[in-house]
């Protein structure tokens, strides 16, 4: 959970990201470092970019200048001469499956059950046997407390089962790191608990993790590092006894004020 | 209002449970007898009617000439289905392109074949040999009359037309998926035509198979059109035997009972698939591990 020493290779980099939307610029310049096994939060109100941010990440979404590294490797991009050239799209597809991600809707593939859903990536994607496959499905369902409901389609879920299915989905892959897109937003508040103590075990696991929440709790007591965003920049950043406890800006201070209040 | 004053103990007449009578619906009883009478006249009607010819009928219906026409229709069918289901599809995701000169293409196609009648269409295909009497690429040619027979005639004509529609159906069910299906799958790192394959088609069948339905028993009947290019299917062999005798009306009797009798296979067929892509969807019929697990843990299910 802890920060790895600085001399080794940071798991995230992002150096002077800009995106637009059409004339709108949503992401203004975005630094951004995560060591090895650090867990970072992106707090601010919506709007701010946080989660086209995330998107960029496993290049969702794409963005029009700066440079994103994961793991050592760009993930949508090539150097081409003092440019970034867009890879095709079956490298942006292996690059991505060492990138885990979690979204609010949860996504998760209607038409097949609990299990199948955490089997299909690593069948389709990696070529695993079936035999495989299913091992590493049901432990990981068992891990996030599902090891009852493996056959149950998505349809028969509730919405935080349906979350930890997904978040099993996900690691099913391996990834070296898991992204977090407002996962609990689209919960009702008694199912937040579960999906919450599952990203908390994973975090206390050693995954290197970038989460988009408005859960300023679960900030406080897992993260390393949060990065308040707001208007397409990062407004402040440092550890949550620092941003969340006693913001420096203005903004962030607002901010807090009215999701405490 | 009066608050209401009562014991709290129950009233004692409460406590006998009364047999609930449902209501009743004459009318809707009366109207059902009305429609079994209109039913059971025009059936005397039809069967007492010697002017149909029912011997001839009896006598045709298992006919060589005939079965060997169901045959020809039923390969047909399913043929010109397979064309056009594959075509539609390959049309439908080039419609759905970013690229606007691969989506205009698509539209135009749908735009020319369903435009058309499909009587026209099958002329054309069957007198291409007047517009091309040689096709083929460079030194490979192939005399136009060896390659249009009224089959491959019938094939292209029947077969390309029902790509058009079914474009538009296949297009249909694609966006009925929700984008964040197909995001997900990429964010797995499945590549483009894995998430269309894998997730996206899947998921658009319980859309496209009901309409894909309808489409097959409309080409098991549109097929009686290949009649203008003398195609020996079904209603071409009927009508062989009435141009030779003049019993026209059993002849068509005979053909319009076992394009009766297809489609019901055919309906019966649909429902079975329509079960298969509904699973995860419908509410009767879910992964029956599943529900049994669910019910032995007497959990509602969400």
């Amino acid at each position: 959970m802890s920060a790895q020493p600085e001399t080794e290779e940071p798991m995230f980099q992002a150096w002077d990201v800009h995106k637009s939307f059409g004339s709108v610029e949503v992401l203004k310049g975005i630094d951004m470092t995560v060591a090895k096994g650090e867990v970072v939060c992106l707090l601010g109100p919506s709007g701010s970019g946080k989660s086209t941010f995330l998107r960029c990440i496993n290049h969702l979404e794409k963005f029009d200048r700066g440079e994103m590294w994961v793991g050592g490797h760009r993930v949508g991009y090539r150097p081409h001469g003092d440019k970034l050239k867009e890879l095709n799209e079956r490298e942006v597809a292996v690059r991505r499956s060492g990138i885990g991600m979690v979204f609010q809707g949860f996504n998760l593939f209607g038409h097949r059950t609990a299990l199948e859903n955490v089997m299909e990536g690593p069948m389709v994607v990696r070529k695993e046997k079936r035999a495989v496959a299913e091992k590493r499905a049901r432990d990981l369902l068992g891990r996030v407390g599902l090891a009852d409901r493996v056959d149950n389609y998505p349809s028969q879920l509730s919405g935080g089962q349906q979350q930890r299915v997904a978040i099993a989905r996900a690691l099913a892959m391996q990834p070296e790191v898991m992204l977090f897109d407002e996962p609990t937003s689209a919960l009702d508040p008694e199912l937040v608990g579960d999906v919450l103590a599952v990203m908390r075990q994973l975090a206390e696991d050693g995954m290197t993790m970038i989460v988009v929440t408005h859960e300023l709790g679960f900030a406080r007591e897992v993260a390393d590092r949060v990065y308040f965003m707001d208007g397409g920049v990062v407004v402040e950043s440092g550890p949550p006894s620092e941003v969340l406890e006693r913001p420096r800006e203005p903004r962030t201070q607002a901010f807090l004020s009215k999701v405490l209040a | 209002m009066t608050p209401v004053t009562e014991s709290p103990a129950r009233p004692a007449f409460a406590r006998d449970a009364r047999v609930v009578v449902p209501t009743r619906h004459p009318a809707r009883w009366a109207m059902a007898g009305v429609i079994l009478l209109l039913v059971a006249g025009a059936i005397f009607q039809i069967v007492g009617n010697e002017r149909f010819q029912w011997d001839v009928v009896g006598d045709y219906l298992f006919a060589q000439p005939i079965l060997q026409g169901v045959g020809k229709t039923l390969m047909l069918t399913v043929a010109a289905m397979t064309i056009g289901v594959t075509l539609g599809v390959v049309i439908a995701v080039l419609r759905l392109s970013p690229n606007p000169i691969l989506s205009s293409a698509a539209w135009a196609y749908s735009w020319f074949f369903r435009g058309t009648p499909l009587l026209v269409q099958l002329l054309f295909w069957y007198f291409l040999g007047a517009l091309y009497p040689h096709i083929g690429i460079g030194s490979l040619s192939w005399s136009a009359n060896d390659l249009i027979s009224p089959l491959s005639a019938a094939l292209l004509g029947l077969g390309l037309n029902e790509a058009a529609y079914m474009s538009e159906i296949v297009r249909g069910g694609i966006m009925s998926v929700p984008p964040g299906q197909a995001e997900a799958a990429s964010a797995v790192g499945m590549r483009r035509s894995q998430v269309m394959r894998r997730v996206v088609l899947p998921q658009a069948m319980r859309v496209i198979i009901p309409p894909t339905g309808n489409e097959t028993i409309g080409m098991l009947k549109h097929t009686a059109l290949v009649l203008v290019i003398g195609y020996t299917e079904l209603m071409t062999s009927a009508s062989l035997i009435y141009s030779r005798t003049y019993q026209t009306i059993p002849l068509l009797i005979v053909a319009a009972l076992w394009y009766l009798a297809i489609s019901a296979v055919l309906s019966v067929g649909q429902f079975f698939i329509e079960r298969h892509f509904g699973r995860g969807f419908s509410n009767h019929r879910v992964s029956r591990k599943g529900s049994r697990a669910a019910r032995k843990k007497g959990e509602a299910v969400a």
